[in-house]
């Protein structure tokens, strides 16, 4: 059902697009109105959201330790698993957010001659780091569009990605890698059992959202060229406030901008969200050094608690009885 | 009543396919076995919690306040303006299924509602309906459900068959913790009464005699002094028992499983051999007679109100500082959260061991050391004289207990002192230990008799385990860190792999340790006849 739903979702934004690219009116809603307020949206709501996060409060220390904690000098400290002060905590974070350390460690249960065996299971782990990478890269790529001439570093990465130079124009290794994880991404989805079962219907939007953009991309770029040299003057002219309306843009670039639009206006309010949270998760960001250091909890406050005295008093002549110090006779 | 469960090799046979009906249209049925009792109305009274009543899960009729709506979703806004956790984990999750067989409970058991991240979504679905704009306008295609009865039950079901183990946390990409869903979770049933008896029996009995048995002050006394007599039999030296006393230097709580509930009495007595052998100026406390804090399965408030007593207890003896003994949850308290709620410990002094002169710059601030990393040091330092020898009719493997594993990272302290202890040592599969570890199925105050079904499948996973180091190596006994262990591995052992019996690190120890004035040493502290030395041995 969820599948079906996201799938019609985007069918009806494709159709949404091909009408806006029949209509002659419609246009400065196309190439300004639409990826500008999406564009804003994106960046407003991203920073609220993150806010939102941000300024709850963190009462506890609560890191989950993957490793030994410091302790004994002579016992070695897992620095990455267990970080014992901020340095290391952001080696953690960086093995997390750049490598998903935490995904490697992934296994698979089977149950093997009535017992449970757990097999290694990288693949969600490398085809996560691949499309994740891959959309870096593509990003990157597409920073050409906004820059007027392009930066060196923006080339030399085009260069790597089209470093096998298949085909003419070069086909960008990102390109295909992207579709493939994340063709990966939605199959798991659909053909585990246990994964269909929780599946929502953003699960499987999400995917699909990102694999039409990739896909009409790779379509503009390879099959049916678009005329770079409007795209890039409507791009400059969104970033330099000066808008321009491109002539001769074909349905699928239509289409391409949507879907980009509407994944950028969805982002803030979707499990994409995780590219900022990630960064805040507190069992992940904190060091491991309650014992050390006192954390504070801001809202900290007192709680009714049975003190010595009372106790005392409710059991003074049992103590008495059985030879026990008391503090009051 | 006793429960009837299947046997083994029926309970073996686990099938991991979901249900044909959605999750969300698919009822708890609360069959006996895999739910635990209400807590008791005596029990709330006295701890001033709300809607003491008489019920049991499994009546059709809960006698729930009647806005108790209204009560949950106010708990979960003022949750969420509280626990950057709690709001974080319940946008956070992507699904991807990573932690979904990381859960001894989904293991054991194939309930798609113990996969975490499906547990997490019976909280998230209603955080959905109420706190997002996309829940409140799309219901059920936004994964947003109303509160209703049949939620708030299938709540209870499933946050009641969650150990807090947090081994779906170490597997999950954002660091998702299904320990703080559950926590939470369980906080928002407290707060329309719903909680299990085994939770809240011990937290008013800690609360008010100082311990979760609810043993008084001379009943402390006299079991210790018990067994102090059983040392003086097994080892001919009388050891002092210091109970309430002003003047020592340092305030000693452990869980009081282990002077009350075998096995852990022995891992007691290992501990006041060892005091007594270095000849350490240290006091029981009978006000903090536990070191337990079973306010970790009811509510940050009631850890608070509980814990509240270690350092009231440490400053009004005087001490300079605390050492606590082999527990589970105890320690994820008193690392995680004790110097936060009740610190500064500014009036007790940087633990420095007596003996070895070494600083615990680890517990610098919150001034408690844990027995582990204070017996190593004590070894490090040559300070304990120990014949392994003794423990070789023991073949010994190591059970991470989840808590100092996954909420604190001690993991070698243990290891070094059976190394020391012992000569046949084996680890178990390494997916099932360190900070992969698997609970014993009966960890958060599940460790009842009528949730004997969901124990003995959410401990399978460790059970299969070392039923492995059993035919591999001829393991026969399990040493752990956690009196909760002691106890439920116990009646796991029975189950799934008879024959191997479980021990504490310190009980290990003391067979080992060779003490001065001793008489000949013939049986280890349960009485058991040590291994006839062979001439090869006797080397």
């Amino acid at each position: 059902m969820n599948i079906i739903f996201s799938l019609l979702a985007i069918v009806i934004l494709i159709f949404m697009a091909m009408g806006g690219a029949a209509i002659a009116g419609l246009k400065p809603v196309f190439f300004l109105v639409m990826p500008c307020g999406a564009f804003a949206v994106f960046v407003a709501c991203f920073v609220y959201r993150i806010l939102s996060w941000g300024r709850v409060p963190v009462p506890f220390s609560i890191p989950t330790t993957c490793g030994q904690g410091k302790s004994l000098p002579w016992i070695k400290c897992d620095n990455l698993e267990s970080p014992p002060c901020t340095a290391t905590v952001i080696g953690r974070m960086a093995l997390e957010v750049l490598l998903f350390r935490s995904l490697f460690r992934n296994t698979r249960l089977y149950l093997y001659d009535n017992r449970p065996v757990y097999s290694s299971a990288k693949w969600l782990w490398f085809f996560a780091l691949l499309f994740h990478w891959s959309m870096l890269v593509i990003i990157v790529r597409h920073m050409r569009f906004f820059i007027g001439p392009v930066t060196p570093l923006i080339n030399s990465i085009a260069a790597i990605d089209g470093f096998f130079d298949i085909a003419i124009p070069t086909f960008f290794l990102s390109d295909a890698v992207i579709v493939m994880a994340l063709t990966f991404l939605f199959m798991r989805r659909v053909v585990v059992p246990q994964l269909r079962y929780i599946s929502l219907f953003t699960d499987y939007f999400t995917v699909g959202l990102i694999l039409g953009v990739a896909t009409t991309g790779i379509l503009m770029r390879n099959f049916f060229p678009v005329d770079i040299e409007e795209v890039k003057t409507m791009a400059l002219g969104w970033v330099t406030f000066v808008p321009y309306i491109p002539k001769g843009m074909s349905a699928l670039f239509h289409i391409h901008l949507l879907l980009v639009s509407v994944l950028l206006a969805w982002f803030p309010f979707s499990k994409l969200m995780h590219m900022g949270g990630v960064f805040l998760s507190p069992t992940r960001n904190m060091a491991n050094n309650s014992r050390m250091k006192r954390h504070i909890n801001p809202w900290n406050a007192p709680v009714k608690v049975h003190t010595y005295e009372e106790y005392e008093d409710e059991y003074r002549d049992k103590m008495k009885a059985a030879g026990l110090p008391l503090d009051k006779e | 009543m006793s429960i009837k469960i299947p046997k083994p090799e029926e309970m073996i046979r686990i099938s991991y396919k979901p249900p044909q009906t959605p999750w969300m249209g698919t009822p708890v049925d609360f069959r006996p076995g895999t739910w635990s009792y209400s807590g008791a109305a005596k029990n709330l009274i006295y701890l001033d919690l709300p809607n003491p009543r008489a019920w049991q899960p499994y009546e059709e009729d809960w006698k729930l306040p009647e806005n108790w709506k209204e009560i949950i979703i106010e708990g979960m806004r003022e949750r969420l303006d509280k626990y950057r956790s709690f709001r974080l984990f319940l946008d956070l999750c992507v699904r991807c299924g990573a932690c979904a067989d990381k859960c001894h409970f989904y293991i054991g058991g194939g309930d798609p509602k113990n996969m975490p991240v499906l547990r997490a979504e019976l909280l998230r679905s209603v955080y959905r309906r109420y706190f997002t704009e996309s829940g409140k306008r799309f219901g059920r295609l936004a994964g947003a459900r109303d509160l209703t009865v049949d939620v708030l039950k299938e709540w209870f079901y499933y946050f009641y068959q969650c150990t807090e183990c947090r081994r779906c946390s170490v597997y999950c990409p954002y660091g998702i913790d299904q320990a703080e869903i559950t926590i939470m979770g369980r906080e928002l049933l407290n707060l329309v009464g719903c909680t299990i008896n085994w939770v809240i029996e011990p937290v008013a009995n800690s609360y008010r005699t100082g311990n979760h048995l609810g043993i008084q002050p001379g009943g402390v006394k006299d079991m210790l002094e018990f067994l102090a007599d059983d040392i003086e039999e097994r080892t001919g030296v009388r050891v002092e028992v210091p109970i309430n006393k002003k003047g020592a230097d340092i305030l000693f709580i452990t869980p009081s499983g282990d002077y009350f509930a075998d096995p852990g009495t022995y891992t007691c007595m290992g501990y006041m051999m060892l005091f007594h052998e270095i000849g350490l100026n240290y006091t029981f406390s009978t006000y903090a007679s536990e070191g337990g804090n079973f306010g970790l399965f009811t509510s940050h408030e009631m850890v608070k109100r509980l814990n509240n007593k270690i350092y009231a207890e440490a400053k009004r003896l005087g001490v300079k500082w605390v050492l606590g003994g082999e527990c589970g949850h105890m320690w994820r308290v008193i690392h995680e959260y004790m110097d936060t709620m009740n610190g500064p410990a500014d009036f007790l002094e940087e633990p420095v061991s007596p003996i070895t002169g070494t600083l615990f710059e680890n517990a610098r601030s919150t001034k408690m050391v844990h027995i582990a990393e204070f017996t190593a040091d004590l070894i490090r330092n040559g300070k304990l004289k120990l014949d392994p020898v003794r423990n070789d009719h023991l073949c010994i493997t190591f059970h991470d207990s989840c808590n100092p594993a996954r909420g604190m990272g001690l993991f070698e302290e243990p290891r070094y002192i059976i190394k020391n202890s012992v000569r046949h040592f084996h680890e178990m599969p390494e997916d099932t230990i360190r900070e992969k570890t698997l609970c014993c199925g009966g960890g958060a105050g599940l460790g009842n008799d009528e949730n004997i079904e969901m124990r003995m499948r959410g401990g399978m996973p460790r059970a299969m385990a070392v039923k492995h180091v059993k035919e591999k190596h001829g393991v026969n006994r399990i040493a752990c860190m956690c009196a909760i262990d002691r106890s439920t591995l116990t009646s796991l052992m029975e189950y799934w792999v008879p024959g191997v019996t479980v021990t504490g690190v310190h009980e290990l120890l003391a067979n080992a340790l060779v003490m001065k004035g001793e008489k000949e040493r013939t049986t280890d502290l349960r009485g058991e006849s040590f291994k006839e030395k062979t001439d090869d041995e006797a080397l």
